[in-house]
Parts: structure tokens; sequence; C-alpha cells
């Protein structure tokens, strides 16, 4: 079932491997919790189109807010209606959504403890040309420090669903990352998906490779190109970025003697930053961190970027390389 | 001072070129902004022919007048005057959007191009202007600094923190002229989220504040003339436009703020414009 939606999503990619973008999922998920939810309400600050929330808006008219361009002000009346007992999704870029109202979200979102779960589209690089001021490439980050607050960056459409889903039952304050482009397929239908749990998508025991969102794929697609040069990979999907699931980690890093994490994000502060937080207290082995190295992104094609800045398969597996030689010598 | 039979013409021609450009740069890209850059053609091309004091040999003179586009989607129309007005080649605004090029989807500060601030996200224009006029008046320099903005940025809080600023710091030699054309990414303003009326609204916040049609360079022109002869206010010229101007098929459709016109379109959009 959760393929058929996965297709159902991606009329564009007909053909092998199934595409779809997690926003689309995003979009198809809020129309399924609206039945079954009466208290849930979704906000928008004019990007309905964009994040796919105007489905819902559309569907339910009367839970449905558009705030206009003004994305402080949105954090804050999510917070007064969660106040009133309501479930509240609010949606805009991960630029706006966690830059411009980050202290709406501290303050009076994630301080009180209110049940809103911010859900944002067009994080990272494949943004593409719409250039740095749109590359969210800090929001993990940005998110993961404030107290309470859950970080979760699904891999693809099938768990984003499920991600969204499992942030609209549990009680309480949620960051969920989500991306402009379509990208491949990772999980099948029988797909379970648990907050605190990361998933195994490729056993191997050389290097563990830890990644969260569209840099899942990318993993797999570095895992293929090592095991041609005899190297297995373990690739890691960590949609959990936190909760972060440790005991997973820990032991990937005991079965494989040194990880490496890839996130479409700045390296300092995001999963690769949670990662090491766990391993340095409990297994600590070489690693690599594979994001953006303290700089800004730049305008053009989504996936030129993301091989530009090293975080495509081939970028990733020569990162995995280095690493696997460093802990040789 | 009144525009020159001439300079009305040039201005003109300059808004027409605009236009052509926004359709062919945002073709060639294949995405951006073209809409609402054709609406501000007229206003924009008013203010960088005949105002704004900024050209090829005084971009790096501290003095000279700044210019920041707070509604940063709508560059491809600053691009095309900053490339007519000689600051670099006509042949670079093809290359707008794409890898390696300093033409960002959203304006990035370059001085050698005349770009004065990176903007993009809504909301931040005003309150950089502020700053900048700021400075310039604690120098004693004639610097003028014109921010453009937009009636879907108006609705950004920190629109209006940057207006009550302005009008408390006495910032004359502010100009703020924003593109109302009635149109957000949703849809029709009224729609969406009502930002009433906005010269009301920065005449309430302490500002010379006029309503202009944003398609008569006369009275655009007049605009800012009699923003220049405020000795302690910051002016606000609100700016009545219909978002893609001079294409039928793309005038007042929020479905332009965002979409490029594909090839098809663009021949059918420029042979309008007379190209
Ligand atoms: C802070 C922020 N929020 C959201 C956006 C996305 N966005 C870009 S343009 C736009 C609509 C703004 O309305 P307006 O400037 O009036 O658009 P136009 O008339 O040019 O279509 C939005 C929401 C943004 N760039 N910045
Ligand atoms: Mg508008």
């Amino acid at each position: 079932m959760l393929q058929t939606m996965a297709r159902e999503l991606a009329p564009l990619h007909q053909g092998d491997p199934i595409k779809a973008a997690t926003r689309e999922a995003y979009g198809k998920a809020l129309l399924e919790l609206g039945e079954e939810m009466p208290d849930l309400c979704v906000l928008d600050a004019d990007l309905s189109g964009s994040t796919k929330t105007k489905a819902f808006g559309q569907a339910y008219p009367e839970r449905f807010f558009n705030c206009g361009v003004a994305e402080a002000n949105m954090m804050g009346i999510a917070a007064g209606l969660a106040s009133m007992g309501k479930t509240v999704f609010a949606s805009s870029f991960a630029m706006f959504a966690t830059g411009k109202a980050w202290e709406q979200v501290r303050q009076s979102i994630a301080v009180p403890e209110f049940n809103v779960k911010v859900a944002a589209t067009h994080a990272g690089l494949t943004v593409g040309e719409d250039g740095k001021s749109h590359q969210m490439l800090e929001d993990i980050t940005l998110m993961r420090v404030i107290p309470g607050m859950r970080v979760l960056v699904p891999a693809d459409a099938v768990e984003a669903r499920l991600a969204v889903r499992a942030a609209a039952e549990a009680d309480g304050p949620f960051y969920v990352r989500l991306s402009r482009a379509s990208t491949p397929v990772v999980f099948g239908e029988d797909y379970k998906f648990e907050i605190g749990k990361g998933a195994v998508v490729r056993d191997g025991h050389d290097i563990a490779i830890v990644a969260c969102g569209i840099e899942v794929g990318m993993a797999l697609a570095a895992a293929e190109e090592l095991a041609q040069g005899g190297i297995e990979a373990r690739v890691i999907a960590m949609a959990s970025v936190k909760p972060i699931d440790a005991d997973l980690i820990t032991e990937a890093a005991q079965d494989c003697g040194c990880v490496m994490t890839a996130e479409e994000h700045q390296v300092m502060g995001g999963l690769g930053s949670a990662v090491a937080e766990v391993l340095a207290t409990r297994a600590p082995v070489p690693m690599a961190f594979c994001g953006m190295n303290n700089e800004f992104g730049q305008s053009g094609d989504a996936w030129d970027l993301v091989s530009h800045y090293g975080l495509d398969g081939p970028g990733l597996a020569a990162s995995a390389r280095k690493l696997i030689e460093s802990k040789k010598s | 001072m009144t525009l020159t039979d001439q300079q009305r013409e040039e201005i003109r021609a300059a808004a027409n070129t605009v236009r052509q450009d926004s359709v062919r740069m945002t073709n060639a890209a294949t995405c951006g902004h073209p809409g609402g850059p054709m609406g501000m053609a007229d206003f924009m091309s008013t203010l960088f022919l005949a105002h704004l004091n900024l050209d090829a040999d005084n971009r790096h003179d501290p003095e000279r007048d700044r210019f920041i586009l707070g509604n940063g989607h709508t560059c491809a129309g600053l691009y095309s005057l900053l490339a007519q007005k000689g600051l670099f080649s006509r042949e670079s605004l093809l290359e707008f959007r794409k890898f390696g090029s300093p033409l960002q989807g959203h304006p990035h500060r370059n001085l050698d191009l005349g770009i004065d601030m990176s903007t993009g996200s809504l909301g931040n224009g005003l309150s950089v202007g502020v700053g900048m006029a700021l400075a310039a008046k604690q120098n004693g320099w004639g610097t003028r600094v014109y921010v453009a903005s937009s009636d879907g940025e108006s609705q950004e809080g920190q629109i209006w923190e940057a207006a009550t600023a302005a009008a408390h710091y006495g910032l004359a030699n502010l100009t703020v002229m924003v593109d109302f054309n009635n149109i957000q990414i949703d849809g029709v303003m009224r729609e969406v989220m009502d930002v009433l009326d906005l010269r009301e609204k920065y005449a309430a916040f302490g500002w010379h504040a006029v309503d202009v049609d944003g398609h008569d360079v006369d009275a655009i022109d007049a605009a800012l003339c009699s923003a220049k002869e405020e000795t302690t206010r910051p002016s606000a010229i609100i700016c009545h436009t219909t978002i893609g101007k001079g294409v039928s098929f793309m005038e007042d459709k929020a479905a332009w703020h965002g979409v490029a016109p594909n090839d098809e379109q663009a021949r059918e959009a420029l042979a309008e414009l007379g190209a």
C-alpha cells in the first residue's frame, strides 16, 4: 500500500526507481489525518501550494489558516490554538519556519510544550536555483538545540508519511524536515517508522554511514560504488535525529570501526554532531562528517549542487574511502 | 522638476526592456519570477534612470545612493536595470540563476555589480535601509537610500518595526517604493491576508506617504521628487501596479508570480512586448 502511494505520488517519475518528494507525502498525510483527527488544524504562510498544505485547506477550510507572509505571527497563532486543545501543523519553507520564527518556536511553542508540529519543506541545497537565501542548511541545528523539540528528517515519501503521522499522534512539539525535490523511494511497504529508532537499510561491516533525508539515497548509491571495490558499508537511515537511536549507532561503531555521517545541512550542529555526541561517550571511533562546511549554498541545478558539495554517491564514496584509509594508518 | 520628453521616452524604453528581460531570463533559467518585475518595471525604471545616483563610474563611491530590493524574488528586473546602466554586460543576464553566475536567484550583495544588499527573505530589507540612512545622515552625506518592497512583504511584522524606527529617527533620506499589485503567492491579497490601505498605514507611522499609479512614470517621478523635499520624514510611495504588465496572458495572475514562461509563451510574450 505504501508503494502504491509512492507510485501515486510520482506520476512524473514512472519507471525505476520510483521517485517522490517528501513534501507530497506530507500533503497526503495531512488529508488522512484531517479525517481521523477533528482537532487537527493546519497553518501556512503564503506557500500552501509549495508546502502541499493546500489540499488540506480545500478539504477542511474551517481548520486551515493561511497567515500570509508572517511566519513569526503564524508560530504564535499555532501556540494559541494548541493551548486550546488543538493539534497544529504549521508550515512554510524551512528557512522561514525555523529561521524567521526561531524565537517564537522556542518561547511560545517549546517552552510551554505545546502540541505544535513545525513541518517545513524546501530544506537544504535541493531548493536549487533560488540560492542561498532559500537553502536552509542550519535548521536541524536550530531545532535540535531546543529542549523538548523532537526532530524528524525522513528519507523518502514512505517514511515522510509515517513520520508525519507519528508526530501527529505523539504529544508535544516536533520539527519535521521535508524536501522539495523528488527522490528515490527507499523503504518498502512493510517499513515501520518509530520515533527514536533508526533503520539499517543496507548491511556491511567496513564502515557505517548514518544519513538522513535525501542523503539516505545518496549513501545507498555510495555503498553500491564501495561494494565494487570490496568495501561493505552499512547504511543507517536516521530520520529520528532527536531523539536519536544511540544503541543502533553504538552497535554500528563497534561492528564497523568507523562511522561517517551524511546530511544536506551544515556539519556543525546537525546529524553528524548528534551522532558524535553519542559515540564520543559510548564508542569512540574514527569519524567523518559529510555536509556543508561552514559555507552557504548558491544558485544552480539542485543535483549539480549536491554533487558540487560532495554529497552525491561518488562524493560520499570518496569520503568513505578516505575515512577507511585513516582507520588503517 | 518634471520629466523631459526625452527622459520619459528613455524610461519607457528601459521599462519595456525590463519586461522583455524578465521573460527572457526566466525562460532561459526555466524558473524564477517574471510577473513581479514586469509590474514594477515602470517605477523601477523611473527610479534608476531619473533618480538613483548609481552608475558604472560611481559604484565604489561611498557617498552614492543605495538601493535594496526588499522583495528580492523580483531581481530579474533589478539585474536588467543594472545591465542597462552599464554595471555589467547584457549577455550575463542569460546566466541568471545558473551555477557559478553572480546573478543569483535572489540578490547577493556584490558592489562590483551595484548590488547593495543580499535579500530574498521577505521583511528584512527596510530595516537595513534604515541603518544605511542613519549612517548616511550621521556622516553628513547627501546619500539617499531607496528600498523596494511589496504588498506581500508588508505582511511581515519587521516592516512595521522598521517603519517605526525610520520615522523616529527622522530619516528624510529614506524612501520606500511598495509594489502594490494585490497579488501574493497563494492568490489575491484580500483572500489570503488583507493588508488594507498601505498609504494610510505608513502615514499613521509618521511617514510622508502617497499613492501613485505605478505605471504612470510622470506621477512616479513627481512622487520621487516630493520625497526629496521632505526634511524630517521618510517617504513611502505606494505604487499600484499590475503583475505581468504588458503581456495579456500574464497580467493580474498570481500564477505568474514564480513560474517561468516556456519557449512558446516566451515567444508570444516577447511579440506582445514588441521585441
Ligand atoms: C520571509 C519569507 N517568507 C516567505 C517567502 C516566500 N515568498 C516569496 S515571494 C512571496 C509572496 C510575496 O508577495 P509579493 O511580494 O507581493 O509577491 P508578488 O506580488 O511579486 O507576486 C513569498 C511568500 C519569502 N521569500 N520570505
Ligand atoms: Mg504583490
